[in-house]
């Protein structure tokens, strides 16, 4: 009776949760004059129609799956990492200049090389952020979410300074971007004419690999323990401060490693806006999958949808696909509430207390 | 008892709450009236905090009525109870450390103006506290005072509000004989004073100094209910735990070998940076118990941290088994067979989010029969916590369930069962039966004396000088970060050692 009515509890806070995400989308969409029906109509259901919506899903699920492992690790070490979106455009520019460097090598060494390099580039940029909290306390909120400014900034000034394709500079056009990197590097596609690439292999192969890190492995229980309770973890043993280090650099590298696989797989040189909010989008779907693999693989298709749909209303309906972005902010807010409630003893007693009470009641 | 023809002042009806998987009030009656004091006994677990949590409106009751000076009452929270005229002292106190005596006294007082007349309200303060002996300066900060001070703060606060059903859980539970001894004068005036309060123990001295009646909770429900002059603490023992409790614990003969831990001139600060142990020294020998008595916050814990690694010391050297781990890491020390039961069992014992099985394996889940190189073996882990579950007779749902959906005396048990396991040669036990019951306390006392007749050194801190006397072979008292002295535990007395906790050194 009570395992069945907490069941029913947690169900309808997660429908409140959602209601409450489509409602707040659906006030933005109102003021906008947009037809809120057929908006969510077609964002949820327009990319699913072909092989070509679906394909680009599984393009967009990948950065955010790799994105979201690595904060998952950060996460669940007690370490917030808002900045994967800085650490993907370390991993972006890392992996493209070692490609670019070493055009010659054959394609096993050089892909291999420049998706390491790419996770390295990451890893490293968040070991700033990692390094900082574990010997000074400073915040990594702050820290990561500065660090993303500093790396867009470098980013910008690689990509018109020394790393700018001299074609560009030839025709006088400018365009900060890189030469088109070695077809060695690439990652290839799966089915001709489609971007969906060999890339979401890595991704899920990594998603097991993440699983079995953090439930499965004597370094993954440290860090669990450091991050639910550092105090305590402090007292088994366990150097809370080295795993807030690696944690943090482990993250970076998933994060590095998304900008790698984008580079190689999608884009193929390194332009612009190539991480376009993954860094973010990756922890509403670390969040949303319950900082768990097995959540996050669904969730990220599940925003994949989200992004291509609004993509698609975009064009279809003139509603702007930074809608998205609204959306992702009322999915945060509400799975953060949808958890206090379900945490919360007392609300919960207070629903026993209501369900029993209507049960108890003659009519 | 002329009482008895009057109108109760609380009453409750068949309450009765449960909780996932268990009934934690079973049909509960209970009856108070104007001007008593009534104790409410019980184990842990045994229901005594959630219809105490009902009546103060943080829970409510699944079935069953209250009645408050005979009108059916409606707690929906805490201010309802507030209205009512109850007030409870948790055994965490809600108090804000930065601010004032005062200023926690209003805390939270609706009535209050916008700018209040702290003038006037410090006149209250000083007549209340006068009245009822509960002496503290009102215009000090919270965390200047000692837990006995805060306590009357809490207590003030009750008062300040009108309040003339006081409910104390534990209260005894943080404070030192002296300061307990004050607390009983103070709960004696209430009531002279025609306040009642309801008294949360499972000491039954504490029982016969404090209470006109006794009600006592077994496991939801109330198996007895007497007047206090009619029983005795042996009857009520038997009462709680529903059999014979023995109260003298066998012991083998004092028979001391090496020494496993010394400590040579060690000294250390707090975490606010002020010094906290003094030039301390102090050896254990393997098979025997040293005592450290002592008033909460005078080095106990910093003694505890700085042995097992958990806190740097300034000077002085440290000695587990001859090795050297002066500021080592706590793995270094664990490494050599040292074993912690520490203060702070839900954030630093226990990790409250990880399951009951990862609690239990937290200090051994590195090595060989839970880990096979860098992978865990759940199934194994599983099996150690089974056997230990059992062993340690742990009440959970099952070894996945987490931590922090125990209560405190399983949370406890289960740090005990980890530790006891890992110890191989030094233990360190700070305060391990606070909190406990009779039957949990007896099985702590009883593994720490098995640890020493295993030929295990043992240091036991402790506030509870029956229990010291009673466990101990030796024991240090501490004062201020110093050790005063230490006694033989078969030739002191407890007025001594009451002294030495307070400072004065007798010739």
């Amino acid at each position: 009776m009570r395992k069945s009515l907490a069941v029913i509890y947690v169900f309808l806070v997660s429908l409140a949760a959602i209601l409450a995400a489509v409602g707040i989308g659906a006030f933005v969409l109102l003021i906008l004059g947009a037809d809120v029906v057929t908006v969510y109509r077609v964002i949820l259901t327009e990319p699913l129609k072909d092989l070509f919506g679906i394909t680009e899903i599984l393009v967009r699920a990948v950065p955010l799956i790799l994105v979201a492992l690595g904060i998952a690790i950060a996460f669940r070490s007690g370490i917030l990492n808002i900045g994967a979106e800085g650490q993907m455009q370390m991993g972006i520019i890392a992996a493209a200049a070692v490609a670019i460097a070493l055009p010659t090598l054959p394609k096993y060494i050089l892909l291999p090389l420049s998706l390491l390099a790419g996770a390295l580039g990451g890893a490293l940029w968040a070991s700033i952020a990692g390094a900082l909290k574990a010997r000074l306390g400073v915040n990594e909120i702050l820290s990561t979410l500065m660090l993303n400014y500093i790396a867009a900034q470098l980013y910008g000034f690689l990509l018109r300074g020394p790393m700018i394709d001299p074609a560009e500079i030839q025709m006088g056009s400018g365009t900060p971007q890189s030469v088109r990197l070695p077809k060695a590097v690439w990652i290839d596609r799966i089915i001709p004419g489609m971007r969906l690439h060999y890339g979401i292999v890595i991704a899920l192969v990594l998603a097991v690999l993440v699983y079995l890190l953090l439930w499965r492995t004597t370094w993954g229980f440290k860090l669990r323990a450091a991050g639910a309770e550092p105090k305590a973890a402090r007292y088994g043993g366990i150097k809370v401060e080295r795993c807030i280090l690696s944690a943090m650099i482990l993250a970076g590298a998933f994060a590095g490693l998304a900008g790698a696989v984008e580079v190689t797989a999608v884009h193929r040189r390194a332009i612009e806006g190539i991480s376009s909010g993954y860094g973010f989008s990756g922890i509403v779907v670390a969040l949303f999958g319950g900082l768990h693999p097995a959540g996050i693989i669904p969730s990220a298709l599940f925003l994949g949808l989200l992004l291509i749909g609004a993509d698609m209303t975009q064009r279809a309906m003139s509603v702007p696909a930074n809608m998205v972005l609204v959306l992702q902010g009322a999915v945060i807010l509400s799975i953060i509430s949808a958890k206090m409630f379900i945490n919360d003893p007392y609300a919960r007693d207070r629903f026993y207390r209501f369900v029993s009470r209507r049960g108890n009641e003659p009519h | 008892m002329e009482q008895a023809s009057e109108r109760p002042l609380v009453e409750l009806r068949s309450v009765t709450k449960s909780f996932p998987g268990v009934v934690a009030n079973d049909c509960v009656d209970l009856v108070l009236y104007r001007g008593e004091v009534l104790a409410l006994l019980g184990e842990n677990g045994a229901g005594k905090s959630t219809l105490m949590n009902i009546l103060c409106g943080l829970y409510r009751q699944d079935s069953g009525e209250i009645y408050v000076r005979g009108h059916k009452a409606q707690i929906h929270s805490p201010k309802d109870s507030r209205r009512l005229g109850i007030g409870m002292v948790h055994q965490n106190f809600k108090l804000v450390d930065s601010m004032t005596v005062l200023e926690n006294i209003i805390l939270g007082i609706e009535e209050q103006k916008f700018v209040p007349d702290m003038k006037k309200v410090k006149a209250e303060v000083l007549d209340l506290s006068h009245k009822y002996n509960l002496k503290v300066n009102p215009e000090a900060s919270i965390w200047q005072l000692s837990v006995g001070e805060q306590q009357r703060v809490e207590i003030l606060k009750l008062l300040y509000r009108k309040a003339d059903i006081l409910i104390l859980d534990e209260p005894t539970a943080v404070l030192t004989p002296q300061e307990s001894h004050e607390l009983a004068k103070v709960v004696h005036s209430l009531r002279a004073e025609g306040k009642s309060a309801i008294f949360i123990t499972h000491k039954m001295e504490e029982v016969m100094k404090f209470s006109d009646r006794v009600m006592v909770l077994r496991k939801g429900a109330v198996v007895a209910q007497t007047v206090t002059e009619a029983t005795s603490p042996a009857a009520l023992a038997k009462m709680m735990v529903g059999r014979e409790i023995l109260f003298d614990l066998d012991k083998k003969p004092f028979a001391p070998g090496e020494p496993v831990l010394v400590l040579r001139g060690v000294s250390a600060l707090d975490d606010r940076g002020l010094p906290a142990l003094k030039d301390v020294d102090l050896t254990v020998r393997a098979g025997e118990v040293i005592g450290v008595a002592g008033v909460a916050g005078n080095g106990q814990r910093e003694l505890a941290e700085a042995i097992t690694g958990l806190r740097k010391v300034k000077s002085g050297e440290i000695r587990i088994d001859g090795k050297d781990i002066t500021n080592k890491s706590p793995l270094t020390v664990i490494k050599a067979g040292t074993a912690h039961i520490p203060q702070d069992r839900s954030s630093v014992g226990a990790v409250g989010d990880m399951s009951v099985a990862s609690n239990l394996a937290m200090k051994q889940y590195r090595r060989k029969p839970l880990s096979f190189g860098i992978f865990l073996l759940p199934r194994r882990i599983a099996q150690m916590a089974r056997r230990l579950i059992e062993t340690f007779k742990i009440s959970t749902p099952g070894p996945e369930t987490r931590v922090k959906f125990l209560s405190g005396g399983n949370i406890q048990k289960t740090i005990l069962a980890r530790e006891i396991g890992a110890c191989k040669k030094l233990l360190v036990a700070v305060y391990p039966s606070r909190g406990l019951d009779v039957g949990a306390t007896e099985a702590v006392r009883k593994q720490l004396i098995a640890q020493r007749d295993q030929g295990l050194g043992v240091l036991f801190v402790s506030e509870d000088i029956d229990e010291l006397v009673q466990v101990a072979d030796r024991i240090a008292v501490m004062f201020e970060g110093r050790i005063m002295a230490i006694l033989d535990s078969t030739s002191c007395d407890e007025e001594t050692i009451g002294l030495l906790m307070a400072g004065v050194k007798t010739p």
